[in-house]
C-alpha cells in the first residue's frame, strides 16, 4: 500500500514538472505556427528590417525594425539606469549596513516587484511625464526616456535580489584574506568581493533585462506609442509589447496583421529565451566554483 | 600611521596585551588577559576549543572588528602603540600583522596575483618588474616556486590545499609584515603537508614573529619557543614551551597537556 501511494505520489511530480515543460512547448510551438503562416505570404527580411509598420493601409507594411529599435533603446536606457542603481544598493545591504537594517531594506526592495505595472505606468504618466517635458523643454513627456526611467523601477528588484545573494554567497574566508593583508574594504569590495560574485551579478542584470524587455503596461502608457524610428531617447517610441497589447483585440482573427502580431510575439520570446538562457549559464558557472 | 612597516627598524619589539577583555554581543570570550610576547619567537597558543585561543589571536590584527557585535576594553600594544586607540590605521596595522587562516583562502584569482594582491592593496609597488621579483621571492620563501613558476597565470584554486596554504603564507610574506598570526594553519591538511609548513614555520622564525593558534598539542611542542594556554577566556599560563609541557605550574595546564579533558 505504501509503495503504491509512493509511486502514485511519483507519478503526479512527474506530471506537474512535465506540465510546464509541455506548456512552453505549446506556446512556442504556437506561436512558431502562425508566424510560419505569416512569413509565407511576407517576406521575412521585410519584417525584420522594413521601417514601417503600417498594417491598415494599401499597401500593407509589416515592417517592425522600428519596434525593434523601440524595445532596444527603452530596455538599453533602463539597464543604464537599473545596473548601477542595483548594484550599488545590493552593495549597501550585504557589505554596509547592520543586520537590521539589511533585513528591513531588503523587505523593501522585494516590495517594490510586488507593485502592478500599472500601477507604475499611471505613476508614471501622472509625475514623470510632465517632468521630463518640462525639465528638458521638449514637445511631450511621452519618451523613451520616460520608459527607461519607469522600467528601470521594474528592473531593480530582480537584480537587487540575485545580486545581493551573489555578494553575500562570497566566502567570509576571502574578505578576511583581503582584510588581513591590509586591504580596504572598498579595495575588497572591488578587487575580491565583485569579482567573485561576478557571475551571478551579470546572471541577475540578464534576468532584469529580461523582465524589462518583456513588460508592456508600463511602456505603452509613458512612452507615446509612435511606431517611427527615434532620433534620442527623447522622442516617442513604440515598443513590440506595446504594438501586441494595443492592437491585438483590433484585428480579424487569422488576418495577415493577426498573424504578424504573432510573429513579433516570436520574435520577442526568442529574444527573452536567449537573455534568460544566458542568465541561466551564469548562475551555472556561479554555482560551480 | 602610527605604524608605518618602515618606522620598526631593528627594535626588540613585543606585543604587550593588558588587561584585555572582550565580548561577543555578551559572551565574555576573553578575559583579562596579560601576556608580553617576545620579538623573534614562535609563541604557540594552546586550549580546548571555544576557550578564545582564535579570538585572542583575532585581536592582534583587530581582524574581530569585522565580526557584528564585537566589543573590547583593555590595550594591545605593538611596539609600544595601543593597537586599539582610535588614531591607528587599521589597514596599515593589518599589512603589519599577517594573518593565516584555518581553512586555505587563496583568492579565486591566479596564482600571481593572490601575492601582488597585498603590494598592489597597499601600494608598495606598481613597478611590473619589482612586483614579479616579489612575488618570485615570496613564494621562494615558502618552497612554492619550483612546483608552479610554469603556471603563475593558472587558478590558485588549482593547488593542493597545502599548496594553497603556502600559498597564503607567501601571500602574507609579500607584504613583509613584522608579525605572522597563524589560526590552526595545519588543521585541514594530512601529516606530510603538517610536517612541511611546521618546517617552513621553523624557517620563518628568525624574520619574523610568529604566533600559532594550535589545538594540537605535538605541533604546539615541535616548533614552538613558549606556550601559552587558555582556558574559558582566560589565559591560564604562558612560560618556556619546555615548562609548559613537561613541568607546567598550574593544575589545569597538567591536566589539559597530559590529557585529561574537562
Amino acid at each position: 500500500m505504501r509503495k503504491i501511494i509512493d509511486t502514485m505520489i511519483e507519478k503526479v511530480i512527474f506530471l506537474c514538472g512535465m506540465l510546464s515543460v509541455i506548456f512552453v512547448i505549446l506556446i512556442f510551438s504556437f506561436l512558431f505556427i502562425e508566424s510560419f503562416a505569416f512569413f509565407r505570404g511576407f517576406n521575412i527580411i521585410k519584417f525584420i528590417a522594413g521601417r514601417y509598420w503600417y498594417p491598415d493601409s494599401e499597401p500593407v507594411s509589416f515592417g517592425i525594425f522600428s519596434l525593434l529599435v523601440g524595445s532596444f533603446l527603452v530596455t538599453l536606457g533602463a539597464c543604464l539606469i537599473a545596473v548601477p542603481l542595483s548594484v550599488m544598493t545590493a552593495l549597501y545591504i550585504s557589505e554596509v549596513v547592520s543586520k537590521n537594517v539589511r533585513d528591513i531594506l531588503k523587505s523593501l526592495v522585494e516590495l517594490m516587484a510586488a507593485i502592478p505595472s500599472v500601477v507604475i505606468g499611471f505613476i508614471g504618466m501622472i509625475v514623470l511625464v510632465p517632468c521630463v517635458r518640462k525639465l528638458f523643454n521638449i514637445p511631450t513627456g511621452l519618451t523613451a526616456f520616460s520608459g527607461s526611467v519607469m522600467l528601470a523601477f521594474m528592473a531593480i528588484p530582480t537584480i537587487v535580489t540575485i545580486s545581493e545573494d551573489a555578494i553575500r554567497s562570497v566566502p567570509r574566508q576571502y574578505k578576511e584574506g583581503a582584510l588581513a593583508l591590509g586591504a580596504t574594504k572598498w579595495q575588497t569590495i572591488r578587487r575580491i568581493v565583485l569579482k567573485t560574485a561576478r557571475p551571478g551579478i551579470i546572471a541577475a542584470v540578464m534576468l532584469g533585462i529580461g523582465r524589462v524587455i518583456g513588460e508592456t503596461m508600463t511602456v505603452m502608457m509613458v512612452t507615446g506609442n509612435s511606431s517611427r524610428i527615434p532620433h534620442s531617447i527623447f522622442e516617442p517610441v513604440r515598443t513590440m509589447t506595446a504594438v501586441i497589447a494595443a492592437e491585438i483585440g483590433e484585428t480579424v482573427s487569422g488576418s495577415m496583421h493577426y498573424k504578424a502580431l504573432f510573429s513579433i510575439g516570436l520574435v520577442l520570446f526568442l529574444i527573452t529565451f536567449i537573455i534568460n538562457f544566458a542568465a541561466e549559464l551564469f548562475l551555472g558557472k556561479n554555482k560551480n566554483k | 600611521m602610527l605604524l608605518n612597516y618602515v618606522d620598526f627598524g631593528k627594535l626588540m619589539s613585543k606585543i604587550e596585551v593588558k588587561s584585555f577583555d572582550l565580548y561577543y554581543t555578551n559572551f565574555h570570550a576573553l578575559k583579562d588577559i596579560n601576556i608580553n610576547i617576545v620579538d623573534r619567537r614562535i609563541t604557540t597558543i594552546i586550549g580546548p576549543s571555544g576557550c578564545g585561543k582564535s579570538t585572542l589571536l583575532r585581536s592582534i590584527n583587530r581582524i574581530n572588528d569585522i565580526t557584528e557585535g564585537v566589543h573590547t576594553s583593555g590595550e594591545i600594544n605593538i611596539y609600544g602603540k595601543n593597537i586599539y586607540d582610535n588614531k591607528i590605521n587599521v589597514d596599515i596595522l593589518r599589512r603589519n600583522v599577517g594573518m593565516v587562516f584555518q581553512r586555505p583562502n587563496p583568492f579565486p584569482i591566479s596564482i600571481y596575483e593572490n601575492v601582488a594582491f597585498g603590494l598592489r592593496v597597499n601600494r608598495i609597488s606598481s613597478n611590473r618588474s619589482i612586483i614579479s621579483e616579489t612575488v618570485e621571492r615570496s613564494l621562494k620563501a615558502v618552497l612554492l616556486w619550483d612546483n608552479i613558476k610554469d603556471k603563475l597565470h593558472k587558478s590558485a584554486l588549482t593547488l593542493t590545499l597545502e599548496e594553497q596554504q603556502r600559498l597564503c603564507i607567501a601571500r602574507v610574506i609579500a607584504v613583509a609584515p613584522h608579525i605572522i598570526l597563524l589560526d590552526e594553519p595545519c588543521s585541514s591538511l594530512d601529516p606530510v603537508a603538517i610536517q612541511k609548513i611546521e618546517e617552513l614555520i621553523i624557517q620563518l622564525k628568525d624574520r619574523y614573529t610568529i604566533i600559532i593558534v594550535t589545538h594540537n598539542m605535538q605541533q604546539a611542542a615541535r616548533v614552538s619557543d613558549d606556550t601559552a594556554f587558555m582556558l574559558f577566556g582566560k589565559l591560564i599560563e604562558f612560560d618556556k614551551t619546555e615548562k609548559i609541557f613537561t613541568n607546567p605550574s598550574k593544575k589545569e595546564t597538567e591536566d589539559y597537556v597530559s590529557g585529561r579533558f574537562w
